[in-house]
């Protein structure tokens, strides 16, 4: 991608000193071009978000501590992704520093370092991969300069390695350096290094926060504490489109450990001593519901359908419309995939406290800007007298996407004068989360003479993905038409194929649905791999032939065959059944990263048994292998439990079911023995990670079966007739 | 009441009025232990499971009146930087964790089924390890199950 060079703006780049026990704090900004058109123009073609901080005052990025150890203040929060390792790596070799003089931060809100995109898109390292190492050389610069005028010598005879700055036989460590420096000169930024010199990029360096999360440090949200906390339970709805209409509290007034029921427009609350004494009051408030339509499941099906709602063509190439408006020669097949439940581990909640002209907001979220702006607009303060500060994530999926649930701790906190902590339980975490919506796909195509693909058409209809979230405004949806989220993987990916056209249906449903990581990507790429699939098997085709044959010639086509042929290769791909295993293929590109699965299973007991999965997938240029790893593991299998067992349904206006197990998901024992990963770096700059390998498991475990049963299964979760 | 138990190898005494409180947030709350967590409050997804006499337990379903007298020990307990359990530092060696938040409970119940179990089988792990991780790294924790059970063996070897 071409784009202008981004640079630091010097007289932005301020320094102060000695706050707390900190020695030296670097303070600096960085400035972008247009950032809202960049994110909406890119976010459209290329599903890529910039970073889009603060453009006019200055933010904190480094600290230098009197222990010459920088701390990173990240503005992207960690939530298992490893991003807070693959910034250390970028940072620490442009500084000039080791892994272990490195720690990474959340970025707290009132530092201004904050990102007003969000954490989320597998947007993270490819946003920073510019900004961080810039900003991390021209810090370097400052120090080397620093400290030669400390030492006497002239700074283009000094070099830099761990930490320290040393010339003709003379050394001073960064923190000696910045001591005492309140004026710095600000260089030009400096030309950052070669790929190839540096000595953390690319290595698998092992996560930063590995130790706190084997020995059991309180980094979460839920385990946040502030001296004289009290904690919060609030009433919380339980069916679809409830509005809360008031309470009978009288039975809850005077319950053990009471301190306060906290009545307001919109919901109700309890203040107590502990939590269980908080739960045991909220449970026997009688609180009045105005409720709609006792939906049902079926209800919601019949509203997710091809041909209702409002279509969008979101991708169009020749003239497959006409071509596929005919019954004539023409195969068709539909897929659907089911309500899908985020269910991370940690609960949302936050920890506030609310004083006279301030809040403090400890909460694990993935969108710190929006929560900022909710719990200022509620109190009605300005925005830097609130801080939000970011914990680690006990999972995030995109559903801390929608954190507006800190607004009632902030509520309760306000109330009682004290801070007060809120979690939801898991059965109001089933019942309130912003689900994956259900979909439902046609697809359509017709076979030339040589049995390759003549014309193809994708239609999809889904509920909101993008617009139902606070990130995008209720304005640009209809400038966009297409809900983004919801077509993402649903475009067709074989450029070769003459007439092509992908439609997006948009449904709006009674309950929240939005962000779910990958969002439409797992359930597109089921559906369009599936069918590719079906009609490699009608024209007798070897299913990874035929793919390549229908791929353009150009760099993403380049990029998408190679993932295709080293999947292949790896796996030993085979069209047949050896030993009661069979192999199933198929291949996504996600947000420009092209990712190739085959799947190995057998049916033991009429279950559908993973033994061996292989992933050839190219994000570009891999800042830290073994996370990218992880991540391709972690997404392969949370893949798989959403194929073949999660779901939810609506029964008498409830979302159900409201607990684990219930909840059916993949386990350890249906964890596949074997994970083979090859990574392909078919790009100089770092691409998305966490989302594009959940792309293809669907489909490539549906093929599996089809080749072992020949039967075709078309709706998720898989299950054997 | 008054309730008398060991955590963590040290004697610890707790006045609570509902004696029905879960030992999770006896743990979490009252002894400020952070490191075993809150999942879903029914026993179902094993991310508060701590050890009580040895035993996998999950905390949040289990009253604190039953702790009377017994020895329970956290993620706290069971290592540290300096002296890590088998099971921690294979789980450093595999680099496991993702967001992390349900790995306390798995080493605890990793730990006690290698307590009774030593040398686990895969079917012995997918039978008795049995927790949620929605992060999904149980490709790396069966992995760092089996790495567990041979530092554990070199380690009785070692020490005679």
């Amino acid at each position: 991608m071409a784009e202008k060079k981004k640079r630091i703006s010097r007289r932005k780049f301020l320094v102060r000193g000695g706050l707390g026990t900190v020695g030296v704090l670097a303070v600096g900004t960085y400035l972008f071009r247009s950032p809202i058109r960049r994110a909406m123009a890119d976010a459209i073609n290329t599903a890529d978000a910039p970073y889009v901080g603060n453009t006019s005052t200055p933010v904190i990025w480094f600290e230098v501590t009197s222990d010459n150890e920088i701390i990173i203040h990240s503005p992207k929060v960690e939530m298992g992704q490893g991003t807070f390792t693959g910034l250390a790596q970028m940072a620490a070799d442009e500084l000039d520093v080791s892994m272990d003089q490195i720690k990474v931060v959340h970025a707290n809100s009132i530092s201004g370092n904050m990102d007003g995109f969000a954490t989320g898109g597998s947007t993270s390292i490819s946003s920073l991969w510019i900004p961080l190492r810039e900003l991390a050389a021209t810090m370097r610069e400052m120090i080397k300069k620093e400290a030669a005028a400390k030492m006497g010598i002239s700074p283009s005879d000094a070099s830099t390695e761990n930490g320290v700055v040393s010339a003709g036989g003379k050394t001073m460590t960064y923190a000696e350096a910045a001591k005492d420096i309140t004026e710095w000169d600000v260089p030009d930024t400096p030309t950052l290094k070669n790929v190839s010199d540096y000595k953390f990029v690319g290595k698998a360096v092992p996560r930063v926060d590995l130790k706190d999360k084997v020995f059991g440090a309180p980094i979460f949200g839920m385990d946040a504490t502030m001296p004289d906390m009290l904690y919060g339970a609030v009433v919380r709805p339980n069916a679809i489109g409830a509005t809360y209409t008031g309470a009978d509290i009288s039975k809850a007034q005077g319950m053990p450990g009471v301190v306060k029921i906290v009545q307001e427009k919109d919901f109700v609350g309890v203040v107590a001593n502990s939590l269980v004494e908080a739960e045991n009051a909220k449970n026997v408030i009688d609180a009045k519901w105005e409720v709609g339509r006792n939906w049902q499941t079926a209800d919601i099906e019949a509203m997710i359908a091809v041909g209702q709602g409002e279509p969008f063509v979101i991708q169009k190439e020749g003239d497959a419309a006409d071509m596929l408006d005919t019954e004539d020669g023409i195969i068709t097949a539909e897929y659907k995939s089911p309500i899908g439940a985020h269910a991370q581990l940690e609960p949302n909640g936050a920890l506030a406290y609310v004083e006279a002209d301030k809040a403090t907001i400890m909460i694990s979220t993935q969108v710190v800007k929006i929560t900022r702006d909710e719990i200022a607009k509620r109190l009605d303060l300005d925005d830097d007298q609130v801080n939000i500060v970011p914990t680690f994530l006990g999972g995030g999926f995109g559903r801390r996407l929608h954190t507006p649930n800190a607004v009632q701790a902030a509520v309760l906190s306000k109330a009682v004068g004290k801070p007060v902590k809120c979690f939801f339980t898991r059965k109001e975490e089933f019942q309130n989360d912003t689900f994956r919506p259900p979909t439902h796909h046609v697809l359509k195509a017709k076979l030339n003479i040589n049995g390759m693909i003549e014309a193809l058409e994708h239609n999809v209809s889904s509920g909101d993905v993008a617009f139902g979230s606070p990130m995008v405004p209720g304005i640009a949806a209809p400038l966009l038409g297409a809900d983004l989220g919801a077509w993402r993987g649903g475009m067709i990916q074989y450029g070769g194929i003459p007439n092509y056209r992908a439609v997006s249906w948009r449904q709006k449903l009674p309950f929240a649905t939005s962000w779910w990581r990958s969002l439409g990507l797992l359930a597109n790429t089921f559906a369009i791999e599936s069918f590719i699939d079906e009609l490699a098997v009608t024209a007798e085709k070897d299913p990874v032939e035929f793919r390549l044959a229908q791929i353009q010639d150009d760099d993403r086509g380049f990029r998408l065959k190679e993932v295709i042929k080293v999947a292949a290769e790896k796996s030993g791909y085979k069209d047949e059944v050896v030993n009661g295993r069979a192999m199933g293929f198929a291949a996504s590109t996600d947000a420009n990263t092209p990712c190739a699965q085959v799947v190995e299973l057998s049916i033991e007991n009429n279950e559908i048994k993973v033994h061996k999965v292989t992933c050839a997938m190219d994000p570009g240029l891999v800042v830290n292998p073994d996370q990218v790893r992880a991540q391709c593991e972690g997404a392969i299998i949370m893949g798989m439990s959403a194929a073949l067992f999660e779901k939810m349904d609506v029964e008498d206006g409830q979302l159900t079911p409201t607990i684990y197990g219930p909840y059916q998901m993949a386990l350890m024992k249906h964890a596949p023995k074997e994970i083979n990963v090859v990574l392909l770096q078919n790009s100089d700059t770092p691409g998305a990670v966490g989302e594009p390998p959940l792309g293809p498991i669907g489909a490539a475990i549906a093929n599996a079966v089809f080749r072992l049963t020949k039967e075709r299964l078309r709706s998720m979760p898989l299950t054997l007739t | 009441m008054k309730i008398n138990f060991n955590i963590n190898g040290t004697a610890t005494s707790i006045d609570i009025a509902d004696a029905n409180t879960p030992l999770l947030w006896v743990v979490r709350d009252l002894l400020g232990l952070k490191g075993t967590k809150f999942g879903c409050g029914k026993a179902a997804c094993g991310a508060c499971t701590l050890h009580v006499d040895r035993e996998a337990v999950r905390s949040c379903s289990y009253a604190i009146k039953f702790a009377e007298g017994k020895e329970v020990t956290t993620i706290e307990g069971l290592g540290d930087e300096k002296n890590p359990h088998p099971v921690q530092q294979a789980w450093i060696e595999e680099i496991v964790p993702q967001c992390g938040y349900c790995q306390p409970g798995f080493m605890m119940a990793t730990a006690a089924l290698l307590d009774k179990i030593p040398n686990p089988s895969d079917t012995d792990i997918d039978k008795n390890i049995i927790n949620v991780c929605r992060c999904a790294t149980y490709y790396r924790m069966r992995k760092a199950i089996h790495r567990a059970a041979e530092i554990s063996q070199i380690n009785t070897e070692e020490n005679g």
